[in-house]
């Protein structure tokens, strides 16, 4: 059976969920080999993980100078894998950094690339999810081999147990990879919330929630529920939340099993990044707000009488 | 410093947007077309930087006949001049092909510095700034909430998930950033005034010395198979809060085994 080869994309010394995502989708397409790039002793602390997955091989790049460069590390090493071997397709997961491998590795090449991709068939057409959710698009890449990032979410990670066989890949940087240097990471404490793009059920709040300080109720609701936090463009532009966490056309796309929209009107721009979540929740005190159309359950109301209510519900539940 | 800032005319993210259904490509027709969103923010970025050290700012675009609108608008802002890739040929082309083209521009502007937006909002693929630093040989520095300039010396913060990344390089570099690294200035009369005596070259795909065959749908390395609306959703049930909205939200996420 051909390889496939799945990107790792490693955060803090563990596999991020999407990487467990592309290896599930990767198995219906041939066998999976994971190829890990990083500093030494990344690949020992993940093989297990990547083997419970179905990684039937793991590609081991590591160098003390991977750390120091974005991008480049990943796209040398995924050239020389494709010119030696033969894989039946290379999927990245779809985060900045695994659209810019793929962009880049595409250059060098000559391969074709698609980027988001929520669903890949056995023959290689690619489904993709575009306008803000409002239309779907099957696309193949014609010249190459099927060269996508997979898009977080966009499946359930299933195990399939294997032994990985672990195959170490030597790759020298050229002067051309080492142009742009990374002079320092900055970890930000984020708490126990899962990551955005990889929670099962995400809590967003707009601009009926009035302020940051108001964002706890949000917060409050979200830990109750095990869920991330996002927020509307309009909510991050006033400065009620940070910026990174937020869902719309010019933020992050979430696709969640639970969507809970609070004080968010529901504009294109915010649709479009949530529109595929699986059930969606809304309160909101305008009976006209747009969210309503997609809402599974709404709530037409002042947030900040239902949702204190809510929590105290869920704490009478728990209990 | 000579800056180009790439821009791209793209449908209204803030309306109804179709893929054409005999080539399925992006209907701009029915569209109302307007600079990519995220584009703003690089020619912004681009103007501070001329306003600190001094230089030139040229947009380059790529597109069809009616991008020229967006160019006129993008120099509005305020940039000096403007080149337009402008060839019949190239309706269709991929992102590869289409950073092919751009790159070759590119090559004959000798720009210390290209800034672009990091996406466009209707492909989304994020993927432009890095085929094309490494077509030209250029540092990439993508995803820039932040940009510091000291003589050659140029040095980004990249948001991650985890927090952030100090990055630095030397010029010639492509800088992409996000919306969060400044608020773009509004045209004035003035500069719309101006913006229509400013010089917009034409290069077709000859003068780049780009064979028809090597773009378009001929040239393509990607193909759309097939693409459908997505049926819209139903909005389900809506109650009104009478006291026990609450109450009644949680009954529904527990009947869904949310909670």
């Amino acid at each position: 059976m051909a390889e496939v080869l799945v990107l790792v994309k490693p955060s803090q010394g563990k596999v991020t969920k999407s990487t467990l995502e592309a290896l599930t989708i990767a198995r219906g397409l041939g066998e999976p080999a994971a190829v890990v790039v990083g500093e030494p002793g990344l690949a020992s602390s993940i093989t297990d993980k990547l083997g419970e997955y179905g990684a039937a091989k793991v590609y081991v790049a590591e160098s003390d100078e991977f750390g120091d460069y974005l991008v480049t590390p990943q796209v040398a090493v995924l050239e020389k894998l494709v010119r030696d071997g033969e894989p039946a397709a290379v999927l990245i997961p779809s985060t900045q950094e695994g659209k810019e491998v793929a962009g880049r590795l595409a250059v060098r090449l000559g391969n074709g690339v698609l980027t988001d991709v929520v669903s890949l068939d056995t023959d290689g057409i690619a489904t993709q999810v575009v306008f803000a959710g409002s239309t779907i698009v099957k696309s193949k890449v014609s010249r190459g081999i099927p060269l996508v990032t997979i898009r977080p979410s966009s499946v359930t990670p299933t195990p399939a147990p294997t032994t990985p066989s672990v195959e170490p890949v030597a790759v020298a940087l050229g002067e051309a990879d080492r142009l742009a240097r990374v002079k320092e990471r900055v970890t930000e404490a984020k708490g126990a919330r899962p990551e955005l793009t990889e929670a099962s059920i995400v809590v967003s709040g707009g601009r009926g929630v009035g302020s940051a300080d108001n964002f706890k109720l949000v917060e409050e609701l979200a830990d109750l529920l095990g869920a991330a936090v996002g927020a509307s463009r309009a909510a991050t532009d006033s400065g009620f939340y940070p910026h990174q966490f937020q869902v719309g056309q010019t933020g992050k796309t979430v696709s969640p099993q639970l969507y809970v929209a609070l004080g968010i009107s529901g504009a294109i721009q915010h649709r479009a990044g949530m529109q595929t979540s699986k059930t969606i929740v809304a309160v909101n005190k305008d009976n006209e707000a747009p969210i309503f159309e997609l809402a599974d359950f709404g709530v037409v109301g002042d947030l900040f009488k239902v949702v204190p209510q809510a929590a105290e519900e869920i704490r009478k539940h728990k209990a | 410093m000579k800056i180009v800032v790439l821009v791209k005319q793209v449908p209204d993210s803030g309306a109804e947007r179709n893929l054409r259904s005999d080539d399925s490509t992006v209907d701009r027709d029915s569209a109302n077309n307007v600079i990519n969103e995220m584009d703003e923010y690089a020619i912004e970025e681009a103007l501070k930087l001329r306003e600190a050290h001094g230089g030139e700012v040229t947009i380059l675009t790529m597109g069809p006949e009616r991008a020229a609108e967006s160019i006129r608008k993008a120099l509005s802002m305020g940039p000096d001049k403007a080149v337009h890739v402008l060839d019949d040929a190239l309706h269709g082309s991929c992102a590869l092909a289409t950073s092919k083209v751009l790159a070759a521009a590119l090559k004959t502007l000798e720009p210390d510095l290209v800034i672009a937006g990091a996406e466009s909002t209707d492909a989304r693929g994020q993927v432009l700034p890095h085929m094309l630093a490494e077509r030209l040989g250029a540092a990439a520095l993508t995803g820039a909430r932040k940009l510091t300039v000291d003589g050659a010396t140029l040095t980004i913060e990249r948001q991650t998930e985890e927090g952030y990344e100090v990055v630095t390089a030397s010029t010639p570099a492509v800088v992409s950033v996000w919306d969060t690294i400044n608020e773009p200035r509004y045209p004035s009369f003035k500069g719309i005034m101006e913006a229509k005596k400013k010089p917009v070259q034409t290069l077709s795909l000859g003068d780049l010395g780009i064979d028809a065959g090597e773009v378009g749908f001929g040239g393509a390395s990607t193909a759309v198979v097939e693409h459908a609306r997505r049926p819209p959703r139903q909005g389900g049930t809506r109650v009104n809060d009478d006291g026990e909205g609450g109450v009644k939200l949680v009954e529904f996420l527990v009947s869904e085994k949310f909670v």
